[in-house]
């Protein structure tokens, strides 16, 4: 078996110095934390500066690790791994929360004059689609590897990638909401003495609401799914965890992480799908 | 724009192109992961879904499946299936990852797609005598072949995607270019790497663009 991961491990293993250095937060923690993984199968893999060796000793000086841990015998669903790393697993859900909630955040202010101007001048809504279902096209890696030049290993660059991704999703389903806005509705509006700009507030904007809203969600669930991704330059949040528990063959750290992002996507998914019944009650009412 | 032209010069250096970690290795790796992966998820995912739409059941797991394939981060599956056993056979984990998040939009898509044959239609054809196969081929299928293709277009895409994230977790295509950019810290390999993902996944994308322009009328929609 070694074998057969050792070409994979070469690989992925070896941290360039630049980026450890940059990703020094979660990086140091990572260096710290002491667990064992297959303690008696497998011979130490060449190249794992990232696990520390194990030693009965935690860093704060209790002796522990009796042989039937289960971190010891790396298991994927472990207790005590919570309990011992739960300083590190909240920072990465706060780190989590934050790029997600800054990426959709970003995406919907420059998506909602885009979608309106793309309403307004029908020649500009075949350009501004077109980019952005090209934009949406480009894999995720290589969208944060397009961005490096520009903005380094930094948390903005992955900021920056998913709030490209959102704008995407974003500007087609305000679009939708606003094209579909009836026509009667809009002249009724006009007839009642309303501008411009007040037909666009009161009347067309509150009624795209829906469409928008979806829009959102799918944006903030690919947002937080993706995200991950960015633990290539870093700041993955959960991500991280998981990239790193890979290299150290970890795993109750990576089931632990994978099992908190998808709830993090669902708990903000639900978050959303209450709101939205909060700010369109008229939805509710027309059904019932 | 000094990187760009860095990124140019890696693409052009004729030491980068051949071997066993050159780009024509790994894009041949990654056209026969998206190619190899797309026939296989719709041979798992097109039976069901036209079963399931002829049946008329099924219906909450098919649309629901593509919103679970959303929620679930693609990085994180890969990590998870290659510390399971599936990890032990080299490219294993990315071919399942891979068929695991083209399915869903197949199924999605095909299924919706068989439901929204006009209900009219359907039973004009029971009433001429047609039974449950030749209706599902000859009047459910040809008239859900636009909304299926376009879920094979979605899937193709979401491949191309998968199969270059599959590079973080070890796997094989375009995406190694960028993650040994990435190791070496040399930005000019990383975006070189970059602009060939971008570009192939474009051109899959386009592809399907012109190969839906040039169909014949009844696989289009007949619009």
């Amino acid at each position: 078996m070694p074998a057969a991961h050792t070409p994979r491990g070469a690989l992925a293993r070896r941290r360039p110095p630049a980026r450890a250095a940059v990703a020094q937060p979660l990086g140091a923690e990572r260096q710290g934390t002491p667990h064992c993984p297959r303690p008696t199968t497998a011979a130490p893999r060449p190249g794992h500066h990232n696990a520390p060796s194990c030693s009965p000793v935690r860093s704060n000086g209790a002796v522990i690790a009796p042989p039937d841990d289960c971190l010891a015998r790396n298991e994927w669903i472990c207790g005590a791994y919570l309990r011992t790393r739960r300083q590190i697993l909240l920072d990465a859900v706060v780190q989590h929360l934050q790029l997600t909630f800054l990426a959709v955040l970003v995406g919907l202010v420059i998506a909602l004059p885009l979608a309106v101007l793309a309403r307004r001048w029908g020649w500009a809504a075949g350009p501004v689609l077109a980019v952005t279902t090209i934009l949406y096209t480009i894999p995720s890696l290589a969208m944060f590897s397009l961005l490096l030049p520009l903005y380094g290993l930094s948390a903005t660059l992955v900021v920056a990638g998913l709030v490209l991704y959102s704008l995407t999703l974003l500007v087609r389903n305000i679009l939708a909401g606003l094209r579909a806005v009836p026509e009667e509705t809009r002249q009724a509006a006009r007839g009642l003495g309303y501008g411009p700009v007040r037909l666009l507030l009161a009347v067309e904007l509150p009624l795209a609401l829906p469409a928008a809203m979806a829009g959102l969600r799918i944006a903030t669930v690919s947002a937080v799914s993706l995200l991950t991704v960015g633990a290539i330059v870093g700041f993955g949040g959960l991500g991280n965890l998981i990239y790193a528990g890979m290299n150290t063959y970890f795993k109750a750290q990576v089931l632990t992480a994978s099992v908190l992002c998808v709830l993090i996507a669902v708990a903000a998914d639900l978050l959303l799908l209450g709101v939205q019944r909060l700010i369109t009650p008229w939805t509710r009412a027309a059904r019932t | 724009m000094s990187t760009l032209t860095a990124a140019w010069d890696w693409l052009a250096d004729a030491a980068h192109w051949s071997g066993d970690d050159g780009i024509r290795h790994r894009l041949l790796q990654h056209l026969l992961l998206t190619a190899g992966c797309l026939a296989l998820s719709c041979l798992i995912a097109l039976p069901v879904a036209l079963v399931l739409g002829h049946l008329g059941k099924g219906g909450a797991l098919a649309v629901n499946i593509s919103n679970v394939g959303r929620a679930v981060p693609t990085f994180a599956v890969l990590v998870l299936l290659l510390l399971t056993p599936v990890g032990r056979w080299g490219d294993g984990p990315t071919v399942v990852a891979l068929v695991l998040f083209a399915v869903p939009p197949l199924l999605t898509n095909a299924y919706v797609g068989m439901r929204e044959v006009d209900r009219g239609v359907v039973q004009a054809a029971r009433g001429m005598g047609m039974t449950g196969r030749q209706l599902l081929f000859r009047v459910e299928l040809p008239l859900s072949l636009p909304l299926l293709l376009n879920g094979v277009r979605i899937a193709a895409v979401q491949l191309v995607a998968t199969a270059t994230i599959a590079a973080l977790a070890g796997g094989g295509g375009l995406g190694r270019i960028i993650t040994a950019g990435f190791n070496l810290a040399s930005t000019p390999q990383v975006v070189a790497g970059a602009l060939l993902v971008a570009v192939f996944a474009l051109l899959v994308e386009g592809v399907f663009e012109i190969a839906e322009r040039v169909a014949p009328a009844w696989a289009r929609g007949g619009r």
